[in-house]
């Protein structure tokens, strides 16, 4: 509850954050931490605060490679390939996470990307990618990974 | 603590793979004897740098696993060629490597 209040917060003060990932400014010309889009509480939200509202296309390009079941939510190993032109940014996320984005890759005009790492996830949970490439915003989720030992906090 | 990383042609992508070594502390948990919460101390930025530009960048939440392993493609850098890695993060400590492109 302490945590939500302080988000709440955060999020009043990072207002001009949002501003600025909404598309004033490219977002590959700022160097730094998109703070607003990690404070947020709902993929939706995190999405709004990265490509600043775009329409979300629903995709097939976009596929994961992740366990069914996660029997350590501290580490799970997940991939995500985009079969795309043009991407600039991929956004992965956990919705069920208290923060869902979990991380950002950017890149410039790079084609059939394939990122990889290991990530915390809380509670089991789908997968949740979100494409920028070539101006348009795609998007697509993954089956339900069964996590038996959440990952966050404890 | 260097990055350890790899880099290697593929189809004409190269794939990079990276392990760095950081707690990646979410700022969620509890010190189990004291009940102080353990404040957030994770990376924030991955930079892959190519011939002095950015080739590739990873913003990383506290989400990501301690220990974190990235691995990426990215077409550009030839057989050869020296890719340079950083990563910063929330308390301004940076760790760098490199990899030759095999």
């Amino acid at each position: 509850m302490k945590r939500r209040q302080f988000n709440l917060k955060l999020a009043g003060i990072t207002g001009l954050g949002v501003g600025i990932a909404s598309g004033l400014i490219p977002i590959s010309a700022l160097a730094n931490w998109p703070t607003a889009a990690f404070d947020t509480e709902t993929t939706e939200d995190a999405a709004n605060a990265l490509f600043g509202g775009a329409e979300m296309i629903e995709t097939d390009a976009i596929t994961f490679k992740a366990p069914d079941i996660a029997e350590n939510g501290r580490v799970v190993p997940v991939n995500v390939n985009v079969g795309l032109n043009s991407i600039e940014e991929i956004a992965l996320m956990v919705p069920e996470n208290p923060a869902p984005l979990v991380s950002t890759f950017v890149m410039s005009n790079q084609s059939n990307v394939a990122v990889g790492t290991r990530i915390k996830m809380g509670k089991t949970s789908p997968l949740v990618a979100v494409v920028k490439a070539d101006g348009k915003v795609y998007t697509a989720t993954s089956k339900e990974i069964k996590v038996t030992i959440g990952g966050c906090g404890g | 603590m260097a990055i350890k990383c790899k880099a290697k042609m593929k189809d004409g992508m190269v794939e990079v793979k990276a392990l760095m070594k950081h707690e990646m502390e979410t700022g969620l948990r509890k010190d189990s004897k004291t009940g102080e919460p353990i404040p957030a101390h994770h990376i924030t930025e991955v930079v892959c740098m190519h011939d002095g530009s950015e080739l590739f960048r990873c913003n990383m939440g506290p989400a990501i696993s301690k220990n974190p392993y990235l691995s990426f493609t990215v077409s550009g850098p030839n057989v050869g060629d020296t890719l340079q890695l950083s990563y910063v993060d929330n308390m301004g400590e940076s760790d760098s490597g490199e990899a030759v492109v095999k």
